[in-house]
């Protein structure tokens, strides 16, 4: 049976000049940013804007064409590094494995790396969906489940990891009010039961403003602004203000009057 | 795909942990063609009965019959042709799988676990196809045999009796001929397997990626099959 890393509390990320293009064009265009260890770091952008390219370079999913990203001071991409800290993401999706059933998803990482015994595993599974309000559904598949249990199922399965850093895209896209609240105070949980580093990518404004220590706003593969969530409302630059406060104008020819 | 044969191999000492995963490959792959292979088989020794069974009688070579069928089935028809059937069959089902779990990002998901989709997915469905293929040609073997044996006893331009069919086929085919087949099979199964299984890693898109994966998987399949057929058995006959 393997041994899991016993590195506790969260991780802290550097990022560095970070360039990415695909076909020519450029979509991450030199990002500096740092994550501090146990905060929830919100990046926020219109769609486009990059986030979910950089979320993927954050994990390791995809390689920079110049810059760097640091985890505790060393680079991600190295295989030492991804042994060394536990880290998950919570897919826009869910991206649950279709073929398996709820608990063998939550359980996955358990099984696949031999960490737990199999009465182990079925506790840890139970509890993992306790955490997020799915007690007894270890035996349902992931067609059966609506799209925010599918996202509460993939934050248990994130948890089971026992993460130092934990990375969700668009946590809180497709769900209904009363699911994106849930998620949201998930996501606090988290950072006060285990010191979790959170990394969102949202374009949720409520949740963004409501959960974060520090938000980023991007914008075509730039960091528009940066700070904590008083800080960034009070940025003066024009984007930036448009994207945090676009409404739909009463003016409008076919917007209804309140 | 050389890289992913390459590195499968070099996963293959895991394959004993993950046999669980390969017995259940190896179930779908039973389960899911053995009866088409019997069909198939059955129909394919009865055609070359009929098409070479009046031919030799007619030429006063009826004690020919049972070779020449039976040689033809083990040592190229039921190789070759229940590889394109499981290419068609299982090579499809693997690169849709693996092409939807690529774009739903299942895979993904696996990657950020540190679960090496390699070993998870390609490594189980590559030793059980490695398995299985020649397995179901042993069957397609004794089948095909078994329609020739009944055609050639039943259609009246041969009429030849089951037993003699079965003498005279005993007479030429020997276990290497078997063999022969049997190991042609083999290499086809690894072709349908790492060529389904790459397919399906590299998709892109949304269901029309997965559509051009599958049906990339089993035409590339199916030439590299046919293409291979040929050097092996030069192989092989020298």
């Amino acid at each position: 049976m393997a041994t899991q890393p016993t590195t506790n509390g969260g991780v802290g990320i550097t990022v560095r000049g970070l360039r990415k293009s695909f076909n020519g064009q450029e979509v991450l265009k030199g990002l500096d940013f740092d994550v501090r260890r146990g905060e929830i770091f919100v990046i926020m952008g219109p769609s486009g804007s990059g986030k979910t390219v950089l979320l993927k370079h954050l994990i390791g999913l995809e390689e920079p064409d110049e810059g760097e990203i640091l985890v505790e001071g060393e680079p991600i991409l190295s295989p030492e590094v991804m042994a060394k800290y536990r880290m998950s993401m919570v897919f826009q999706s869910g991206a649950l494995l279709s073929s398996l059933t709820v608990g063998e998803n939550v359980g996955l990482y358990l099984t696949e790396h031999r960490l737990k015994t199999a009465e182990e595993v079925a506790r840890i599974v139970a509890d993992s969906l306790e955490v997020v309000g799915l007690k007894d559904t270890e035996d349902k598949m992931p067609s059966e489940l609506s799209g925010g249990m599918k996202k509460r199922v993939a934050i248990a399965r994130a948890l089971v990891v026992e993460p130092q850093l934990i990375l969700y895209d668009e946590p809180t896209s497709e769900l209904d009010p009363l699911s994106a609240v849930l998620i949201g105070e998930e996501i606090l949980n988290l950072k006060e039961r285990i010191h979790v580093t959170s990394l969102v990518v949202s374009h949720d404004r409520d949740l963004a403003f409501g959960i974060a220590d520090r938000i980023a706003v991007i914008n075509e593969g730039k960091i528009l602004a940066m700070g904590t969530p008083a800080e960034v409302k009070s940025r003066p630059e024009p984007l930036v203000q448009r994207f945090l406060n676009a409404g739909l104008e009463k003016s409008y020819p076919t917007a209804k009057a309140t | 795909m050389i890289v992913l044969f390459w590195r499968t191999l070099l996963a293959l000492p895991l394959a004993w942990r993950n046999r669980e995963k390969v017995f259940d490959q190896f179930f779908e792959i039973g389960n899911a063609s053995l009866l088409m292979v019997c069909i198939l088989s059955f129909f394919i020794g009865g055609v070359i009965a009929l098409q070479t069974g009046p031919l030799l009688v007619e030429r006063s070579l009826a004690s020919a019959v049972g070779g020449v069928v039976g040689v033809s089935v083990c040592k190229e028809l039921a190789p070759v042709m229940m590889s394109i059937l499981i290419a068609g069959r299982i090579g499809s089902a693997m690169a849709a799988e693996i092409g939807s779990m690529r774009v739903y990002q299942e895979i993904d998901a696996l990657r950020t676990m540190n679960i090496s989709p390699i070993h998870y997915l390609v490594l189980p469905r590559l030793t059980a196809i490695a398995f299985a293929l020649p397995m179901l040609v042993i069957f397609a073997v004794l089948v095909g045999w078994l329609g020739g044996a009944v055609v050639s006893f039943s259609n009246n331009r041969i009429d030849i009796p089951f037993t003699s069919f079965l003498t005279t086929l005993r007479d030429v085919v020997e276990l290497k001929d078997v063999a022969n087949g049997v190991f042609k099979s083999f290499m086809f199964a690894l072709i349908i397997g790492v060529v389904s299984c790459h397919q399906g890693l590299v998709t892109r898109g949304g269901p029309r990626g997965i559509g051009r994966s599958v049906t990339k998987a089993v035409v590339n399949s199916i030439v590299l099959i046919v293409i291979s057929d040929y050097v092996l058995t030069r192989l092989l006959l020298s």
